[in-house]
């Protein structure tokens, strides 16, 4: 097999804080991700799964190890213009409400999306409203008209606009509905695979990743410590840390046990 | 004792709409009580509407019944007695329920000196007491810090103490461990279900998740535009909903969903890890 698409390998990242230790948010981190492949990454707050996918991004510095995208190496983005050969990694934020930005209609912050795709002529705006399943009225709107999950259905939108190669999804249902959160999940899947992209999709609840990954990988103190197929990993988890991030979901069965 | 509230054909009407429409039912001592629904069904508003926090220019109507009294006959000044004292709320957000500029000690003891007169000194024992039985680490140096040197976790438990410093009778908990990771939410679970067994503490837990209800909620009430769809003891709720919406609300749980759907590439994806 060729370059993988996105390949990270031994990846450190600390944070300075004044007068106290530094935080090793990232620790010697490696994996590699192919179009076609959804990776779920789990773990508690704070374990460094946002600090590593927004290095993936070229947010963040790191201190040792590189990251691989297409075989071009990903740098800090700082305050310069996104590079063309990284347009390709798309991002959907925790945050809908502050991820869109409020003075400008659903549709023009689609069609930033559609210009910086390398495949301009590929979706429409209402193509796209109908995948994420909105109306097409939803265009000329603006984002404080929608709910919560209306507006995480728009960013993802933007970002499939874009014609990503990866997509990451950063706690992307975390602030929705339960009853949303799978649906929202499977959209992201879903479009993914439609536009032959990876995605990598972080979460804490290992319960949605299963219902969306075929891989997970289950982060601890910014080292991954239980890697393979989800199903694997739900089934039978191997890791301590995993054991015990899964005896805390609750279980809907009625009886009244405390989970954890 | 008290015997906890009793919620009786509650309406409330902001402008034209009608938020709630008409609902019945208990939070008895002792015992949790689940409020479910989608977001926008009305239950947080209902929650509100116990505390007398809903919307101004809101109208309820119907009765709830606290210790012989019906609060929505009480005046503000009257209310203002109960509330924060004998009712107590939680909120989803720690970091936007506590004040950012001001240190824990005072947001933990401020209304207690107000309610009860007690000295300043003797507030902050039992502001240091009942922070050790919440489980925050160090709770006398925590007293002297801000909100924003905790974590999500600590500042939910920091809340709850600030709910329970009074003695409350009636604890209103929306949506609690929204904003919180798996493991964080199943210690504050735990620490719901003791309070409540511990202290004979009506609670009302009001989530939109139901494996939280399915942990903790004694019965389960569900919700859905402003109507009760369908109440009754947690396990016939869960385990067989007699309603189609509430089947759908447990369906649609990322725990219940089965795993992964087809996909075009799911079959290519597999063997190429079998090849590794």
């Amino acid at each position: 097999m060729s370059t993988p698409l996105l390949s990270v390998q031994g990846l450190t990242i600390t944070y300075r804080r004044p007068g106290l230790e530094r935080i090793v948010a990232a620790n010697d981190v490696s994996f590699s991700l192919e179009r076609g492949e959804v990776l779920g990454l789990v773990g508690e707050s704070g374990c460094g799964k946002s600090t590593l996918a927004r290095a993936v991004c070229g947010l963040e510095r790191s201190e040792s190890g590189q990251i691989l995208f297409n075989g071009n190496q990903v740098k800090p983005l700082k305050n310069r213009r996104r590079p063309p050969h990284l347009m390709g990694i798309q991002m959907v934020f925790q945050n809908p409400y502050a991820s869109l930005n409020p003075r400008r209609t659903v549709a023009s912050q689609i069609e930033d999306g559609i210009r910086a795709s390398p495949k301009a002529e590929r979706w429409s705006v209402t193509e796209l409203l109908e995948e994420v399943e909105l109306e097409r009225s939803a265009a000329t709107r603006f984002p404080h008209e929608f709910s919560g999950g209306q507006r995480q259905r728009i960013a993802i939108a933007r970002a499939i606009a874009a014609g990503p190669d990866l997509l990451i999804g950063d706690e992307p249902i975390a602030s929705l509905d339960a009853s949303l959160q799978s649906k929202i999940a499977l959209l992201m899947r879903k479009l993914a695979f439609e536009s032959d992209a990876a995605l990598l999709f972080i979460s804490h609840d290992l319960a949605v990743v299963r219902v969306v990954a075929d891989q997970a990988a289950v982060m601890q103190r910014g080292r991954i410590v239980e890697r393979g197929p989800v199903a694997e990993i739900w089934e039978h988890p191997q890791d301590p840390y995993t054991q015990r991030l899964l005896s805390a979901i609750p279980v809907v069965d009625g009886l009244g046990r405390l989970p954890g | 004792m008290s015997n906890g509230i009793a919620v009786r054909n509650l309406t409330l009407e902001v402008g034209e709409t009608q938020i709630i429409r008409d609902i019945s039912f208990d939070i008895p001592a002792g015992q949790i009580t689940g409020l479910a629904g989608e977001s926008g069904s009305g239950k947080t508003m209902t929650g509100m509407s116990i505390c007398g926090l809903h919307p101004k220019q809101g109208r309820r109507g119907g009765s709830i019944a606290f210790e012989g009294r019906n609060l929505l006959d009480l005046s503000e000044r009257e209310m203002n007695g109960h509330r924060g004292k004998d009712i107590a709320m939680i909120f989803q957000d720690p970091t936007a329920s506590l004040h950012p500029m001001l240190r824990i000690e005072s947001q933990l003891t401020d209304h207690l000196r107000f309610h009860e007169g007690v000295s300043r000194r003797a507030a902050r024992t039992r502001a240091i007491s009942l922070l050790g039985s919440l489980q925050v680490p160090d709770p006398s140096s925590a007293l002297r810090k801000y909100p924003h040197q905790f974590s999500g976790g600590q500042l939910q438990r920091i809340a709850i103490a600030s709910a329970m410093i009074c003695n409350p009778k009636v604890l209103i908990a929306d949506e609690p461990t929204t904003a919180l990771d798996v493991t964080v939410q199943a210690g504050i679970l735990r620490l719901l279900r003791g309070l409540c067994d511990e202290f004979g503490l009506a609670i009302l837990l009001v989530s939109h998740d139901l494996g939280v209800m399915s942990a903790v909620a004694d019965t389960l009430i569900v919700m859905r535009h402003g109507k009760i769809v369908e109440s009754g003891t947690r396990f016939d709720v869960i385990t067989s909903p007699q309603e189609p919406y509430t089947r759908a609300l447990i369906e649609s749980l990322p725990s219940v969903v089965s795993p992964t759907v087809d996909s075009p590439a799911q079959t290519s994806t597999a063997t190429r890890f079998e090849a590794k």
